[in-house]
């Protein structure tokens, strides 16, 4: 295989959907640095989200990653974005074999309607992703109480 | 800081148990105004860690996509009796911690 | 014969108030009813509602002896249960005639009996008091009195209640008698009850009063917010008691 078209295929393993729209999504070049080369895969990650959110200042999110976590094979650490928030890299959590279960749940804001991405990384150097869709909406009254 | 820690008071040795943590912080984002519209200054936890006996199980960095009063829940294999102790720590420098028993049977 | 008469009268007035409700004791519903099912939930968890954390705070201070007379909440109340006692608010002082709120009660409280200084309308301290003390009444229905002197109070509040205000033009009952129900931009409007109050509110991303919550319907209509502690809101507060009557208090409410 040429060259050129290995590096292209490459790039587009790593590309995330809406990729496309590159130069607006402030996502996957973090991704990417994140990944440094390795491939990112869809799958195992698990994020739940509210379809509609009662306030984007608290917004509760779930990420399960799929892992037996032993020692051989666990989730090293995920890592949260948001495609919107004026500091995409909302959270990163880093877990061990301790843990039992990869599983966090916790509250987020989210500076409007969007989509959040979860990457996991785990112990064999693999990256998996998943990646949910909200609708946040403003609240009706200005409140300057 | 004020925070509440809720484990399970008691596990099976071997038994994954599920630990939450909710901290009083206002997790200031740098991005609202006050009254008279000048900036308030960005202070979130931007770091926090569970120790269980000493070694660390859990961390996570946090930013001011994390609501305010943060509330974070994780699983940790109880493996003895002892103590899961949180530390975290904000943009300005201060810090928090907590600490909650465990006994651990079997 | 004469107190036969009164006592027609207040009978009479008394079903005239009942009729004049504007939401019916069986149709009263919480804020928390017209929540999406998350905040809901946030609610209802008493370890990860936010608004547990000044409960807590206000456990602890209610313990704390404070003033110059170095005395804690609980060196008075000692063991007694505090359970109901917020949910009778607001309510006439019998020592000096004026109409009490919680926030009002606990500041006469600490000045007169403790030597303390009184605690500002949002501080964290007077946050964590009323809600711990409502949430002493958790479940209990709420039971304010309108007789006697708190009568030309709830009058006032009730002419409040109605009055139209701001660039809006609207009262509250424009809203919360005759709106209930009914979507506002996203979200629905609910019925406006106190019952939950102090409650943690998104907005503020912290926790807040029922008068911070007063303060913010008025700038929402655009109308001019009273400073916190003013007499309309303590009779406001009064009327929203009387007209909530029977709602269980579910302090520390979370709020959009």
């Amino acid at each position: 295989m040429r060259r050129r078209d290995f590096l292209a295929s490459a790039v587009g393993a790593l590309a995330l959907p809406g990729a496309a729209l590159a130069q607006a999504d402030p996502v996957d070049p973090l991704v990417r640095a994140l990944a440094n080369g390795a491939p990112l895969r869809k799958g195992k990650v698990a994020l739940v989200l509210p379809q509609l959110a009662d306030n984007g200042n608290s917004v509760p999110i779930r990420i399960t990653v799929d892992s037996p976590m032993t020692p051989a094979d666990h989730v090293k650490s995920i890592h949260l974005y948001s495609e919107r928030n004026p500091v995409p890299n909302m959270a990163n959590f880093y877990l061990s074999p301790r843990a039992g279960r990869a599983e966090i749940n916790s509250r987020v804001r989210l500076a409007g309607s969007q989509r959040v991405t979860a990457v996991a990384k785990l112990s064999d150097g693999s990256f998996w992703y998943a990646a949910a869709p909200i609708v946040v909406t403003l609240s009706a009254c200005l409140d300057e109480s | 800081m004020a925070a509440r820690i809720q484990i399970p008071r008691e596990a099976r040795r071997g038994e994954v148990i599920e630990v939450r943590i909710l901290i009083q912080h206002p997790m200031e984002t740098g991005y609202r105004h006050d009254d008279v519209g000048h900036l308030i200054k960005r202070n979130v936890i931007n770091v926090l860690s569970c120790r269980y006996n000493g070694v660390e199980v859990f961390r996570a960095d946090l930013s001011s996509g994390i609501s305010a009063n943060p509330y974070v829940q994780f699983y940790t294999v109880a493996e003895a009796s002892g103590d899961l102790e949180f530390t975290w720590a904000d943009d300005e420098g201060q810090r928090g911690s907590e600490r909650q028993a465990i006994v651990v049977k079997g | 014969m004469r107190r036969l008469a009164l006592a027609a009268v207040a009978l009479a007035a008394g079903v005239a108030l009942a009729q004049e409700r504007a939401i019916a004791p069986g149709e009263l519903k919480s804020g928390s009813a017209f929540l999406g099912s998350d905040l809901r939930a946030l609610q209802n968890d008493d370890f990860a509602n936010p608004g547990m954390l000044w409960v807590e705070r206000g456990e602890k201070l209610w313990r704390e002896p404070a003033g110059k007379e170095n005395l804690a909440c609980a060196g008075c109340h000692k063991d007694t249960s505090m359970r109901g006692v917020a949910a009778s608010y607001p309510k006439i002082d019998k020592a000096s005639g004026k109409l009490l709120n919680l926030e009002g009660r606990i500041n006469l409280c600490r000045t007169e009996r403790i030597g303390a200084e009184p605690l500002r309308y949002e501080s964290e301290d007077l946050l964590a008091l009323t809600a711990y003390l409502a949430r002493q009444s958790l479940g209990a229905p709420i039971a304010a009195s309108i007789a006697g002197a708190a009568r030309a109070h709830f009058e006032a509040g009730r002419a409040s209640y109605h009055l139209r205000r701001g660039q809006m033009n609207l009262s509250c009952a424009h809203c919360h008698d005759a709106q209930w129900g009914k979507r506002l931009l996203s979200e629905t409007i609910s019925q406006g009850h106190p019952n939950a109050y102090p409650a943690y509110r998104m907005e503020w991303q912290t926790m807040g009063s029922l008068e911070r919550r007063l303060r913010a319907c008025l700038s929402g209509i655009r109308a001019e917010m009273l400073p916190y502690g003013s007499q309309e809101y303590l009779d406001l507060e009064l009327y929203l008691a009387w007209r909530a009557q029977g709602l269980p208090i579910e302090t520390p409410g979370v709020r959009r």
